[in-house]
């Protein structure tokens, strides 16, 4: 199992890497998107795997997952959202006031401002 | 160097033996030892008095009333800032007659125990002192800032930086804690670039704010430096401590070290020689700031930091030399370039500078006596200077020129104006009997006793001629701008303003006689206070206008009368040539310092910050993947041991699952519609992983999220191009390719290492399941750690929520506001068609149906979050999701118009009941965040247990509803504006009456 959740984390990472390496907003939101889950798959899994342990308490049961980075990423996703619908809203505001949704400052831009950002 | 100890330390016994001469009649100090002062300040020390920490915060709780009270008027905003004031001033008086008796009231709050940072005040007499000036004049600035703004000044943020400056120069004056000193220190540079670049569109103002920031700031940073290491000899950073350690700090290797950067701070702030340009350029800002920066507060925190620690840095060679010289120097300089000033204000300007390297130079002179002098000047200058900057900004106000050469002739057209600005004029220049003159005479008799590498007059000699060029700019001010012929050019035809503007000048002019004509009455018991608490000893002055034709003091000032007025005769020929002499521009020098540091700071940032945002992810990507494989590859771990969890095969499907669509958005990941599904996909798989591995609560949250993310993700697609075209070439994307890669391997290795070791120490777990039950309420652990244990981090969170929200409304308003975006809605043309049916019934029919169902689900996870998977974040995002399916189902506009919620009170409330929470911990005595729980039995229903915990979480609820639908309903507002129809009906065909339903376009 543990091989299967570092894989999972290694290729979601990739995968959020190679997309907030495009041009455009749109593929680095959902590249944004996919680090997310694998950095929240990520602090899950340093409270190590555990199956059918919940931490919930009870007299009968055998044992206990660990609760702290349960709850750490519990908020994450909750406070990942915001950040989304954000950066979401941002580029939308500057493909909508720009009519181009680059990301990068187009090379001609930086020619005439002498890469000052202005 | 040893001839000139006469001077400072030996020359000390013998200068004092002749300043406490009886006959002379002056400053006299009944000779008690320190050392019974220090006892007295430790006994009465710790007098309880939460009172200073209070007025020393109310300025800055001031500082919020003027942009809310600006909206009921100019005067209303005036008076609560100035009933602030009144307040803190009220709040000092109370505590002043403990102080005048001679105790030190003191307020300590522990704050940053472990780096000596605490918040510690103390009032003692030169703290009252400043305070008092600080408050007082502050008052009357208020007033006059009322009159002579003009109405398209944004009052609202002149008074809000008024505050937060008076604010921090109170924090100065009654600080305990050196480094709590240095924080207000830096406070009032920040204000003061605030205030002096209070008219944003003059370029003056901005660059003089610029400039006062840089030198300020430059001596704030050596003032750091200078104060760690005092407070390093001292063993303490309490003044109170450090104020006993004289032998210590003056024995020390790193006593001149210190001296020289707490002087560096001191001269930079109180614009001394060779610091003394930044001030005449601060005189951009609206007057009533310059009275009040250069007559009571900003330059006098200089002085006051170097009467503060007088008792420990004064009385060696060292401090005389340096001190003393660059005070008299100041003094002359500043005296010589005022008077030769055609700009009101900048002749005010040069002379604050003379007047302060006066008072600078006393306190140099190390001797009780001279700092006796020194504080009664203080006062003085305070009430003169202030009252002369409030005149000079009248006759700006009236004449609508501040340019000498322009005026004269005033004395008719505005009297009242001529009466207080001569009276002023006149103490300045040291004439008999006003207030000036006494503690002018005071500072000659000083000067003349003074000897100066083994000259005994050149200090004299010298401080005559300040005196004289200060007669002569004195009475310029008054005979080139009042007297002489009237004239019919002035720009406007000036006469006396109301008594709002005049009222304030008008009473310092009255101090100004009050205390020349009855100095022991009115000052002599403040300026004991005060000296007493500079020198360390009980100080009982007697001021006097008569000492009898013996004292050289008296032939002093009639020199300098005298050949005050001859100079003043001879101005015109005098002018003409300082005018042809060649003198070194300061603004100039500093600007050439300045500019070759900002154009390399530029270039370095350009270089850097190229605007090429994929290369800033690229590099930041690298150095991270470097910095972690080199602390892997450095440190040491142990073997990979850790009992592996079996592979089922439904788990290995889900992760198939996964891994394939993963692969797939990157694959296609130019149909965003398309990656938006799969992104969906690889949400739930997720939340699944997280439900197999026992974390239902995760997985409730994952997968409400996931649904909120797609909904926010589609409005957003609908108005961005739904394709991205293919531009990077081959090489790019093999460069990107390698990147993600190793970045993938090792987020992957690093977390297949961490899950096959065992935890090198034992996890902080074992405390949270151990104690949930016990003092938490709840059994389920994530939740109770949440909004227990965590809850101030949770409070946080659900905080940034809430201002994310927000952000998102005003980026929604901006894009909205008439502009390039706006118009770009307006014109917008959908690419695909719209559904024939957009809000079919069926859907229309079951969001109904669900709609209760939903609400009633949400209500029975939060209920239950306590004990089971559940609580405020999951139970908030199913209402949320109930509600936006309305919007879907129905369109915005129709739902909106039946749903009143305030999404924005929404989230405030949210935020407010978890914070009235938190806080009611207090009240029962234990620390914020601390939920309490008992077990309620309520007839008919079962015991339940009721914790406050739930109350906590009826925040988070709030909060997450609120910041959930203001995005989602910030989106559709700008579909709306992108000419979205709008329904009058809750469905587009109504099959009952068998046609479509009309719609309204907007």
């Amino acid at each position: 199992m543990e091989a299967l959740i570092a894989s999972a984390v290694g290729l979601m990472t990739a995968a959020g890497i190679y997309l907030i390496l495009r041009l455009r907003t749109f593929p680095v939101i959902v590249g944004l998107s996919m680090l997310t889950y694998a950095v929240n798959v990520f602090i899950f899994a340093s409270g190590r795997l555990t199956v059918g342990l919940p931490p919930i308490l009870d007299s009968t049961a055998s044992g206990y997952t660990d609760p702290l980075t349960q709850a750490l990423v519990l908020t994450a996703i909750v406070i990942s959202f915001g950040m989304t619908a954000v950066i979401v809203m941002m580029a939308l505001g500057a493909f909508l006031s720009t009519g181009s949704d680059r990301i990068d400052d187009a090379a001609e831009d930086r020619a005439e401002t002498g890469g000052r950002a202005e | 160097m040893a001839s000139g100890v006469v001077a400072g330390k030996q020359g000390h016994s013998a200068l004092t033996g002749l300043a406490f001469a009886p006959d002379k009649g002056r400053a006299r100090t009944t000779g008690q030892p320190a050392a019974t002062r220090t006892t007295a300040h430790n006994q009465n020390g710790n007098r309880p008095g939460m009172s200073l920490a209070l007025i020393a915060a109310l300025p800055f709780l001031g500082a919020l009333l003027p942009g809310l009270m600006i909206r009921a008027g100019r005067t209303a905003c005036a008076v609560s800032t100035g009933a602030v004031t009144a307040l803190a001033l009220l709040l000092l008086g109370l505590n002043a007659p403990a102080v005048l008796r001679g105790e030190v009231v003191q307020t300590r709050i522990e704050w940053l125990p472990q780096l000596g940072l605490n918040a510690n005040f103390m009032l003692d007499g030169l703290g009252l002192l400043f305070a008092g000036l600080i408050l007082g004049i502050g008052l009357l600035i208020i007033l006059y800032a009322r009159f002579y703004l003009a109405k398209a000044d944004p009052m609202g943020q002149f008074y809000t930086y008024l505050m937060l400056f008076q604010g921090a120069m109170l924090g100065i004056v009654l600080s305990d804690n050196i480094l709590l000193l240095l924080v207000f220190w830096e406070l009032t540079s920040l204000s003061s670039f605030l205030l002096i670049g209070y008219w944003k569109h003059l370029p003056e103002g901005r660059q003089g704010a610029r400039m006062a920031l840089t030198v300020t700031g430059a001596g704030g940073l050596a003032l750091i430096g200078g104060m760690l290491i005092l407070g390093n000899i001292a063993g303490s950073y309490d003044l109170s401590v450090i104020l006993t350690q004289k032998v210590a700090i003056q024995s020390s290797d790193w006593y001149l070290p210190a001296l020289l950067l707490i002087l560096l701070g001191c001269f930079t702030k109180s614009a001394q020689f060779p610091f003394h340009f930044w001030l005449p350029h601060a005189m951009a800002a609206p007057t009533p700031v310059s009275a009040y920066l250069h007559s009571a507060t900003m330059v006098k925190a200089g002085l006051f930091l170097m009467a503060r620690l007088w008792p420990v840095l004064a009385g060696t060679p060292e401090w005389f030399y340096i001190v003393a010289t660059t005070g008299l120097v100041t003094m002359l300089l500043g005296a010589k370039i005022a008077l030769f000033k055609h700009d009101l204000k900048a002749l005010l300007a040069f002379s604050t500078v003379s007047q302060l390297g006066l008072i600078t130079m006393l306190l140099g002179f190390g001797t009780k006596a001279a700092a006796t002098v020194a504080v009664f000047h203080i006062i003085n200058h305070a009430t003169f200077k202030a009252a002369l900057f409030m005149t000079a900004g009248i006759v700006d106000h009236e004449a609508h020129t501040r340019d000498i050469r322009r005026l004269g002739g005033l004395r008719v057209l505005m009297p009242v104006t001529f009466a207080i600005a001569t009276l002023a004029a006149l103490s300045m220049a040291g004439i008999p009997p006003l207030n000036g003159f006494l503690s002018k005479e005071l500072m000659l008799e000083e000067a003349a006793h003074t000897v100066w590498w083994q000259n005994p007059w050149l200090v004299g000699v010298l401080a005559t001629i300040g005196a004289l060029f200060s007669v002569a700019y004195s009475f310029r001010f008054v005979a080139h701008v009042f007297l002489g012929p009237m004239r019919d050019d002035y720009p406007h035809r000036p006469h006396d303003p109301g008594f709002g503007l005049w009222a304030a000048p008008a009473l310092l002019a009255g101090l100004v006689v009050l205390i020349g004509l009855a100095p022991m009455a009115t000052a002599a018991w403040l300026v004991d206070a005060a000296a007493g608490a500079v020198t360390g000893a009980a100080v009982e002055v007697k001021i006097s206008h008569w000492h009898g034709l013996e004292p050289a003091a008296l032939w002093m000032s009639l020199a300098a009368i005298g050949g005050g007025l001859m100079l003043l005769g001879l101005f015109a020929p005098l002018s003409r040539l300082w005018e042809g002499t060649p003198r070194p521009e300061a603004k100039r020098i500093f600007d050439g310092l300045v500019e070759p540091l900002a154009t390399l700071s530029r270039r370095i940032t350009d270089a850097l910050h190229d605007g090429a945002v994929t290369r800033y992810f690229a590099i930041a990507t690298l150095a991270i993947l470097a910095a972690g494989v080199w602390a892997f590859v450095s440190g040491t771990h142990q073997q990979g041991d850790h009992a592996l969890t079996p592979v089922a095969l439904v788990p290995a499907a889900g992760w198939a699952l996964l891994m394939v669509t993963t692969c797939a958005i990157v694959a296609l990941h130019r149909q965003r519609l398309l990656v938006l599904i799969l992104v969906g996909v690889v949400g739930l798989m997720v939340s699944v992983g997280f439900a197999y591995l026992s974390a239902p609560d995760l997985a409730l949250t994952q997968i409400s999220v996931e649904v909120a993310t797609v909904i926010l993700l589609l409005l957003a697609l609908n108005y961005l191009p739904k394709t991205t075209p293919a531009e990077s070439g081959g090489a790019r994307r093999l460069r990107d390719g390698v990147i993600a890669t190793l970045a993938g391997l090792g987020a992957g290795g690093l977390i297949y290492a961490l899950m096959t070791r065992d935890f090198a120490f034992d996890t902080i777990a074992a405390y949270h399941l151990a104690n949930a039950k016990t003092e938490g309420g709840g059994t389920n652990v994530v939740n109770v750690i949440l909004v227990d244990f965590r809850g101030y981090d949770t409070f946080g969170e659900i905080t940034v929520l809430g201002i994310a929200a927000l952000v998102i409304y005003a980026l929604t308003e901006s894009i909205l506001r008439p502009g390039p975006a706006n118009d770009r809605l307006r014109l917008w043309k959908a690419e695909s068609q719209d559904a024939g049916d957009r809000h079919p019934l069926m859907l229309v029919v079951a969001t109904r149906l669900i709609l209760p169902l939903a609400i009633m689900v949400g209500v029975f996870i939060f209920l239950r979050g306590h004990n089971l998977p559940g609580g405020g974040f999951i139970a908030g995002l199913v209402v949320a999701i109930a509600l936006v399916m309305q919007y879907m189902a129905s369109g915005f506009e129709w739902t909106a118009a039946r749903q009143k919620i305030d999404y924005h009170a929404l989230i405030a409330s949210g935020v407010l009941v978890a914070a009235a929470t938190g806080i009611g911990a207090w009240f029962n005595g234990l620390p914020f965040m601390t939920s309490a729980y008992g077990y309620v039995t309520l007839w008919p229903l079962e015991t339940f247990e009721l914790a406050t915990a739930a109350l906590f979480d009826l925040g988070v609820f709030l909060t997450v509803l609120g910041a959930v639908m203001l995005s989602l309903a910030s989106l559709s507002r700008i579909a709306l504006r992108a000419g979205e129809t709008v329904n009058l009906a809750p469905y587009d065909i109504d099959p009952a009456a068998g046609r479509t339903v009309k719609e309204e376009a907007r």
